[in-house]
């Protein structure tokens, strides 16, 4: 009996497969190439960012950073490898080489940026708090909340923010705090308050839970920084612009009118911008070690900045949120891309 | 004096001392008080299960595959349903589920093989079990020999990921703990000291601490260019946890086997391994079955915990799928069905170590 148990510890011990894989001390994108896919950290679930779809395909405005990079690195969107991480693990994840790019909603803080060993590449997603009304009450911006009744999660600095700007634009308000999440809505939805507040993102997700949608709305203005972004290993510049101009990439396709449908007639546009965004005039993917139609293959596979966002979670997708800040600066937001040439 | 000629006719019991009626009586209306107890509980009863019966299948929305096809008057299963799939086998490709099915197939096999008493061949099987099966699993579950594409772990999930967690768990914790028990009551200072230092450790530290470790620090410690599977760190954390339980489980077996027996086995001329073997164990063992099925309960529910380092088990993949915007909103179904799949498997290990007990009982049990 004693040596069966034996035999069978070591059988567990073959069950159980070290695999070792060797990474990046001098060039990420050697490694990504050895390894034929991008290593790429999202979030283990958050609506419209990342979350896998019934088909168990990752989906979301994060997810598409990741395969932007991919579509850069090796024309093909679809060589990712997704490493969920959570809150906590993130970093350790990145630090360590288990993931080469984490695009999982992290706030760009100066700690994060300069203490970690760690490089935020952009910002994806301007989130801040913002305010969800009951649609009845009729009003059309966070300026006119004057006397309103808020309901906010107790020890949040949404509770501190949300304090601050009443102040700062001299209006009253009544806090009513909760202390989870669930509780807030809970109060919302029961009429104890007229505002829910929260970052713009959860409260899109937030709203769809509510027994009626339609009955609220929310408010387009975002009163605190919340820039979310990808982030890469301190070290390597080249991969840390790769993953940069990845965005970048997206956000000038759309400033210039470059989507997945029609990036094919664009190859044959007149337009200088164009024409050396897409390839068609010199080689700019070269200083990045990459081909010289990286960017034709991002906007192809993967799309432009808005496509992805109304796509994730604009209007073309349940979370309806507005653009908002979010938009072009052509277009009254503060997404902005220096030029490609 | 009358004397009888014929037996008088047996007349039925009287009306209330048999039957459904007298049970009634005899174990729900035997007094005033126990009556008035009676009826609560059916009211208790009859509020709790009416809305929840409703809920779950009289204004439930069974079929459909998005949000649309659900009235949200009572649970949707569309929701379930659409993503059964990914309940079951996490992330795999969805052309190579074959893989799993047959892994899970021929383990299903080998299990009942091992579990129902007429079969031959039974130490074959085991053998098989044992030594051949988990390297054909790893095989067909990883790929990458035989032309079988590579899968890697982080895209294993669900049910799958759950079982694979605990199976290994439970196969590698078991002679793991044997060890550490019979080292804990060895008189060698080193071993004994050993197992000890082992077992309090691993004992004394919440599994959630040790998966956090495995996950966040272990990366950093390691030479960089080295990294272990994310799948392996929580298993080698879950084993080594689970061991150090399962050996005080098996030493409280050990210390009711009365010294007689081993002194008795030593006296024959046996060995250390004999005694143990052929003598001790399979006494102890047969008397541990409801710790260890406990253990091994707890382990499967225990699994639950890798979600915080990111690996998506059933709980983990459900909660995933919460959180696709298209399917916002479903928790209570979500969590419905991961709470029934886990009862489902808890209740059979329970039930099979019920049947192990009754069939190698020998006079043990009161």
């Amino acid at each position: 009996m004693l040596k069966n148990n034996n035999l069978l510890l070591l059988a567990s011990a073959g069950a159980l497969a070290f695999t070792a894989s060797s990474f990046a001390q001098a060039s990420t994108l050697d490694d990504t190439r050895d390894r034929g896919a991008v290593q790429c950290g999202v979030s283990d679930g958050l609506p419209g960012f990342s979350a896998p779809d019934d088909e168990g395909e990752w989906q979301g405005l994060d997810v598409d950073v990741c395969r932007a990079v991919a579509a850069a690195v090796f024309g093909d969107a679809e060589a990712v490898r997704y490493v969920s991480l959570n809150a906590v693990e993130r970093f350790t994840a990145l630090q360590s080489g288990e993931a080469d790019v984490l695009s999982r909603n992290t706030t760009w803080t100066t700690t994060r940026d300069t203490t970690l060993g760690l490089n935020f590449t952009g910002v994806t997603f301007y989130d801040g708090i913002g305010f969800m009304i009951h649609s009845e009450m009729g009003i059309e911006s966070a300026k006119e909340l004057d006397g309103a009744a808020i309901c906010v999660q107790s020890g949040t600095t949404t509770e501190l923010n949300v304090a601050d700007y009443f102040r700062a634009n001299d209006m009253a308000f009544d806090p009513i705090v909760f202390d989870t999440s669930e509780q807030t809505v809970g109060g919302y939805e029961a009429g104890r308050c007229d505002v829910l507040t929260s970052d713009t993102s959860q409260l899109a997700a937030l709203r769809i839970q509510l027994a009626d949608p339609d009955d609220s709305m929310i408010l387009p203005e975002i009163i605190s920084k919340e820039p979310l972004g990808p982030v890469v290993r301190q070290g390597d510049d080249q991969w840390f612009n790769i993953v940069k101009w990845s965005l970048f990439a997206m956000l000038n396709a759309e400033e210039m009118g470059i989507t997945s449908d029609n990036v094919d007639e664009m190859l044959d546009s007149e337009d200088p911008d164009i024409a050396r965004l897409l390839g068609q005039d010199g080689n700019y993917g070269e200083g990045m070690g990459l081909s010289a139609d990286w960017a034709y293959q991002i906007i192809k596979q993967v799309g432009n900045y808005g496509e992805s966002f109304e796509r994730n979670v604009g209007m073309g997708s349940p979370l309806e949120i507005e653009r908002g800040i979010n938009a072009l600066w052509t277009e009254g937001g503060i997404q902005y891309a220096p030029p490609i040439r | 004096m009358t004397i009888r000629e014929k037996m008088i006719e047996a007349r039925p019991a009287p009306g209330l001392s048999i039957g459904p009626l007298a049970w009634l009586r005899a174990n729900l209306f035997s007094g005033p008080v126990n009556s008035v107890f009676t009826l609560l509980g059916l009211y208790l009863l009859y509020v709790l299960l009416t809305p929840t019966i409703q809920w779950a299948f009289i204004n439930a929305d069974w079929i459909g595959t998005s949000r649309d096809d659900c009235s949200r008057e009572g649970a949707c299963w569309v929701f379930v349903n659409a993503r059964l799939t990914q309940f079951i086998y996490g992330l795999y490709p969805r052309d190579e589920l074959w893989r799993v099915n047959l892994v899970f197939a021929s383990f299903a096999v080998l299990i009942a093989w091992l579990a129902i008493p007429r079969l031959p061949f039974k130490r074959w099987i085991a053998v098989v079990t044992l030594l051949v099966f988990p390297v054909v699993a790893y095989v067909l579950l990883y790929g990458g020999y035989f032309g079988l594409r590579l899968v890697e772990t982080h895209r294993w999930g669900g049910l799958m990921l759950t079982l694979i967690l605990a199976v290994v768990g439970m196969v590698a914790a078991l002679p793991i703990g044997i060890l550490l028990a019979l080292g804990r009551r060895s008189e060698m200072p080193i071993v004994k000291s050993f197992s000890v230092v082992f077992i309090e450790f691993w004992r004394g530290v919440p599994l959630i601490t040790i998966l956090f470790m495995a996950s966040v620090m272990l990366p950093l410690f390691l030479p960089t260019g080295v990294s272990v599977d994310r799948l392996v760190r929580a298993l080698i954390g879950i084993t080594l946890f689970q061991s150090a339980y399962m050996a005080e489980v098996i030493r409280g077996g050990l210390q009711a086997i009365p010294r007689g027996q081993e002194e008795a086995a030593a006296a024959l001329g046996m060995g250390y391994w004999q005694r143990m073997g052929l003598i001790v164990l399979p006494q102890a063992l047969k008397m541990m079955i409801p710790g260890i099925v406990n253990t091994f309960i707890s382990l499967f529910k225990d699994t639950t915990l890798v979600m915080i380092i990111g690996l998506f088990d059933l709980l983990g993949i459900v909660q995933a799928a919460l959180s696709d915007s298209r399917w916002l909103g479903f928790a209570l179904e979500g969590y419905v069905f991961a709470a029934f799949m886990f009862w489902i498997f808890c209740f059979s290990m329970s039930r099979y170590s019920q049947y192990l007990e009754k069939k190698l009982h020998t006079g043990h049990k009161k």
